[in-house]
């Protein structure tokens, strides 16, 4: 008597890719537009990224209808939270609140790739990276998805984050310039889109910094 | 009314088919300061006076956002009526969560009046304390509803409920079929107005009263303090020239800068913590 498999599955991959950088006082966040399903395109035009509050955005890839499901309950909670202290989350707080809402699903996680990008009390840009139950870490740049493996060495030899061991600790936050992360993201993203399918279409960014937050769009390769 | 021997519990009636506890319950309403609502076919404006405890302590907060569409004046016992904000917060929350909609104003009243018609029906509870004037926008127009303790509800063109309130009401009875029409700055003007009525005689400031809008293409919010002041300034002027009419020539040049009501309009997009209450 062999152990009965599941004929069926909660989940589904819907691809795509996700990034962030953080500069001293910006923070991009990128992903593309692609949606897809085994080896079809959902859709071509499918925002990954989601403004939670003011200054604080998150960019996930996996399974689209959790991800959803995970911007809504979020949004919810930020509502309470306004409603209670008068004020907007900040990044930090978004962050804490992000990794608690995964773990909460700890037992039937929501299947989500998650890069949260923002400023922080200070105005610094701030990235954090999750995994699909909550585990995050402050970091100057990540990656998250289907395109992550090819995207996310490119950007650790072109942007040399150090190490959370070098003691004394170093900041997180990269060199570049606004103009040149965006620049960095929208080469990484040509990149990723040559070799992964999943990656493609169009590149949606979101730039935030003390003036506020603007998107960009860019065409990527559409096979 | 006097104690009897039928108004020791809610669920004892009284040989007049009363409900005692209840009328008491709409008393402590009457107690409170006084909050007023009044709306036109666009917009909806609450306004209620700041009464401290002493001079010591700050005023105790009597108007809460309850959604970007929705706004609560309370008078009676604040904290019941905290915990009833709190109550149509998370219902409206709840609702926008499953249907990606706003929660209809006459739905959320129904709910609120439903809530409190089981503290009458309950040997273990007590009627909750406060009646609210519900200000709200849906897709039926503009609403101003009061809840109270009793579980009913009115919905209404203007309303005033507190202490002192029947001065104001009177005030409101004498203007409201121009409302309907009215401009949003008119009706911000006329609820100033009708809280000027209940401080009988002491000067309306606007550290003494608090003024919140909800209309179309304007979420609920509280005005600031300096735009408050400005509008009463505004008005103050006119008033002062019907007074003394003995000097036509100041009272002209006067009135044709009367009327600067800049950008109360764009309150809406401020980029202030949007939940400023």
């Amino acid at each position: 008597m062999t152990k009965q498999q599941a004929n069926w599955s909660p989940y589904d991959n819907n691809g795509g890719s996700c990034v962030a950088i953080a500069g001293a006082d910006y923070c991009v966040i990128a992903a593309d537009t692609r949606m897809s399903t085994g080896y079809n395109i959902l859709t071509r035009e499918y925002s990954k990224i989601c403004k939670l509050a003011d200054k604080c955005v998150m960019a996930s890839s996996g399974f689209q209808a959790d991800v959803r499901a995970l911007q809504k309950q979020l949004a919810a909670r930020h509502l309470i939270y306004q409603h209670q202290h008068n004020k907007q989350m900040s990044c930090p707080a978004m962050a804490q609140l992000l990794s608690n809402t995964l773990y909460y699903k700890r037992f039937f996680p929501y299947y989500s790739f998650n890069v949260l990008g923002g400023l922080d009390n200070e105005g610094k840009g701030c990235v954090l990276t999750y995994d699909a139950v909550g585990s995050y870490e402050k970091v100057g740049y990540s990656s998250q998805g289907s395109g992550s493996t090819l995207i996310m060495p490119f950007l650790d030899n072109q942007l040399k984050s150090p190490s959370p061991l070098l003691l004394p600790a170093q900041d997180a936050v990269t060199p570049l310039v606004e103009a040149e992360a965006i620049d960095l993201v929208k080469t990484v993203f040509a990149s990723a889109s040559e070799r992964d399918i999943y990656t493609g279409d169009k590149l949606e960014l979101v730039i935030i910094n003390a003036a506020g937050i603007r998107r960009e769009y860019m065409e990527l390769r559409k096979d | 009314m006097f104690r009897n021997q039928y108004d020791t519990d809610v669920t004892t009636w009284s040989p007049a088919g009363r409900l005692f506890q209840v009328e008491y319950a709409m008393e402590a309403v009457k107690q409170g300061s006084a909050a007023i609502g009044l709306r036109s076919k666009t917009h909806v404006v609450l306004g209620c006076v700041n009464k401290a405890n002493s001079e010591l302590s700050s005023h105790q907060k009597k108007i809460f956002k309850v959604d970007d569409h929705i706004g609560v004046a309370i008078a009676g016992l604040t904290a019941d009526g905290r915990v009833l904000s709190r109550y149509m917060r998370n219902e409206c929350i709840n609702y926008s969560f499953t249907y990606d909609s706003p929660l209809p104003v006459g739905r959320l009243v129904v709910q609120l009046a439903d809530k409190a018609q089981v503290c009458t029906q309950r040997s273990w509870k007590r009627p909750y304390g406060v009646g609210l004037l519900v200000a709200g926008l849906d897709e039926s127009g503009a609403h101003l509803y009061y809840n109270c303790p009793s579980g009913n509800y009115f919905e209404y063109q203007a309303f005033a409920i507190g202490s002192r309130s029947q001065a104001a009401k009177t005030y409101l009875e004498r203007r409201f079929e121009s409302f309907r029409d009215t401009t949003r700055d008119d009706l911000v003007k006329d609820a100033l107005m009708a809280i000027r009525e209940t401080l009988q005689g002491e000067t309306l400031k606007s550290s003494v009263c608090t003024v919140a809008v909800v209309g179309v293409g304007e979420p609920f919010h509280v005005l600031d303090q300096g735009t408050v002041q400005q509008m009463i300034d505004a008005f103050e002027i006119v008033a002062e020239q019907e007074g003394p009419a003995a000097e036509p020539d100041v009272d002209s040049g006067q009135e044709a800068s009367a009327e600067p009501e800049p950008e109360q309009g764009a309150a809406a997009g401020e980029g202030v913590a949007p939940m400023d209450i």
